[in-house]
């Protein structure tokens, strides 16, 4: 009850802040430090809960953006419809590799979902229809509903997609859902013994978890008005969303928020100011440093803190 | 249709290019096959070893001589890699799936990215009298740069299997992927030996990066389709068999080249990724495993 306030409130907060009169910037860098709190909790639900660690997280959301932008050159749906077809399709990406789990553990699962990447990459590449390697350019409609310019309406509709993803990654946690995935990353076989539906919940874990990816990437040829497939499958997205839920802590819904936050955070500020690649290599060290140093993340930081505190 | 005479050159080039793909995989072959360690930064690994040779290169030695050079070098790479990834992960043997693939994963990215700030993103190429060149017989041209390839492959699979089949330490390399605990009942120390393989798996990384820089161009985000290359062979061949890697390369090599040929360049990518996921989904032990 509490929370369902909570998460009112921020989505109240974040319109408020997107009708104000501020610079344009923050609602361009908000988007992608809003998104990736969509991706990193995504990541989690499948990666930090069930201990599966998904690399092809662009594959999703490249899913999510060339359907939206079908969707937008065949029937120029509106961007609502844009972001449901890009979920619905991403999600049944995320069912066909969770068949994969029935065979693949470990590494082999994530070379699988690598493998994803570049298969979807090489299709997308020679499919004229939605630009080939060139890419495509797309004109944005003049629908702004409420909002003064369309990025301001994209920064909304990315935090209520945030909200919603966090929403569902903490009901998760706590259900029978939430629990029968930790005891498949404890023991898979210990698991099913106890009957937890193994199968099942690994299968809804990567449908939800491949949906939301989905989502996220959904709205992104609107906000770039441009799609290439170089850059939407970059291995990049990868790192990200796999680095931020780690550094934040993988045990609680909150850890992934945290940990996208922040890193998208400094992520815009180095781009901004320094360089496009050391963006890549401030998640790629830090998360070397917490997989070494700090393995439950910045929770488990707290944690420990609080502890000697007392 | 493709004439009968354009598929058997696109197998002849294949037949190349697989022994080629088989010896950038023997490293891995190794240190995921044999030993089990999640080691996705091989690919960065070797296009490190390639960058290292490009910069040895401009003394003026031949890049296979810089390649033999740097192999010391990475031997002690590999060895301080897996003792650091020991003491960490396997010692404390708490969760090291989830974390030491994002340990090797976040190494992939370090190494990726300090070569895109080092060198930037241009493609380096190194310069020998074999490279340009062809061999000709009859009709088909050899180039020689994978003629060169060619010969290095086989020479590091022959070196490579006839150690670990005749010298004690190459036996003890095989017995640890099996039973550890056994190994340590003949007297020998499990982790000594992994360190050793781990260090041979680098240091055969060195050479095999020497030979991609003499293949082609190469450009520091190589590494990603090399992913697909590497564990494609590795998986194909079943994990550890070292002879099943050349020919797992060499189904790779001959696929990626008829493909090309019939529907050109553009899906050459997704052969190796194709096949690899096939694998994966249908014979997860590989082709030749146990």
């Amino acid at each position: 009850m509490k929370y369902s306030i909570y998460a009112f409130l921020t989505i109240l907060a974040f319109l408020g802040l997107s009708l104000m009169n501020v610079n344009e910037y923050i609602f361009f860098a908000g988007f992608v430090i809003l998104q990736f709190v969509v991706l990193a909790t995504a990541w989690n639900i499948l990666g930090g809960y069930a201990g599966y660690v998904n690399f092809g997280v662009p594959a999703f959301i490249a899913v999510g953006a060339y359907s939206a932008v079908v969707l937008f050159k065949s029937i120029s749906a509106p961007l609502v419809v844009q972001i449901i077809g890009g979920g619905i399709l991403a999600g049944l990406l995320g069912l066909m590799v969770g068949l994969l789990t029935l065979k693949l553990r470990g590494i082999f699962f994530s070379i699988a979902t690598v493998a994803v990447v570049f298969i979807l990459e090489t299709v997308v590449m020679n499919w004229r229809y939605v630009g080939g390697a060139t890419g495509l350019q797309l004109t944005r409609p003049p629908d702004l509903w409420i909002f003064d310019t369309y990025t301001r309406m994209l920064f909304f509709v990315m935090a209520v997609l945030a909200v919603c993803s966090v929403s569902i990654a903490r009901y998760i946690q706590d259900s029978f859902l939430g629990r029968g995935l930790r005891a498949v990353r404890d023991s898979e076989e210990a698991a099913e013994c106890s009957g937890v539906p193994t199968l099942k919940i690994k299968l809804i874990a990567c449908t939800i978890s491949g949906a939301l990816m989905g989502i996220a990437g959904a709205p992104m040829p609107m906000y770039l008005s441009y799609i290439e497939p170089t850059a939407t499958f970059n291995l990049n997205y990868s790192i990200s969303a796999l680095g931020m839920p780690i550094i934040g802590g993988t045990s609680h819904w909150i850890g992934p928020v945290i940990g996208a936050l922040l890193l998208a955070t400094i992520q815009q500020v180095v781009t901004v100011t320094v360089s496009n690649e050391l963006n890549v290599l401030v998640v790629g060290v830090l998360l070397v440093l917490f997989v070494v140093l700090a393995p439950d993340g910045i929770l488990g930081l707290i944690k420990k803190w609080k502890q000697s505190s007392k | 249709m493709i004439s009968i005479d354009l598929l058997f050159e696109a197998v002849l080039f294949g037949i190349l290019l697989g022994c080629f793909y088989a010896a950038v995989s023997l490293g891995l072959s190794v240190a995921f096959g044999l030993l089990d360690v999640p080691y996705v930064a091989h690919p960065a690994l070797l296009i490190l070893g390639s960058y290292f040779t490009f910069l040895l290169s401009k003394t003026g030695l031949d890049p296979i001589i810089c390649g033999l050079l740097l192999m010391p070098v990475f031997y002690l790479i590999g060895i301080a890699l897996y003792r650091f990834y020991y003491e960490t992960f396997e010692r404390r043997s708490s969760d090291t799936g989830v974390r030491g693939l994002a340990f090797f994963f976040g190494i992939a990215f370090i190494i990726e990215v300090c070569l895109i700030l080092v060198f930037g993103v241009d493609q380096r190429t190194v310069s020998a009298t074999y490279i340009g060149s062809s061999l000709e017989i009859g009709e088909y041209r050899f180039p020689y740069r994978m003629l060169v390839a060619f010969g290095i492959a086989i020479f590091l699979t022959t070196l490579l299997t006839l150690y670990f089949s005749k010298t004690f330490n190459g036996r003890a390399i095989k017995a640890v992927g099996q039973d550890e605990g056994a190994l340590r009942l003949m007297g020998a120390n499990p982790v000594k030996i992994k360190q050793l393989a781990f260090g041979i798996a680098t240091a055969v990384n060195a050479l095999a990066g020497a030979m991609l820089i003499i293949v082609g161009p190469v450009e520091p985000a190589m590494d990603r389709i090399y992913i697909g290359r590497t564990f494609c062979v590795v998986v194909l061949a079943g994990l550890g068999s070292m002879s099943g890697t050349l020919v797992a390369g060499l189904i790779l090599g001959i696929a990626e080249s008829v493909v090309m040929m019939t529907l050109g360049a553009s899906w050459a990518p997704a052969v190796s990724f194709g096949l690899l996921l096939l694998m994966l989904g249908i014979r997860p032990q590989g082709l030749f495993g146990r």
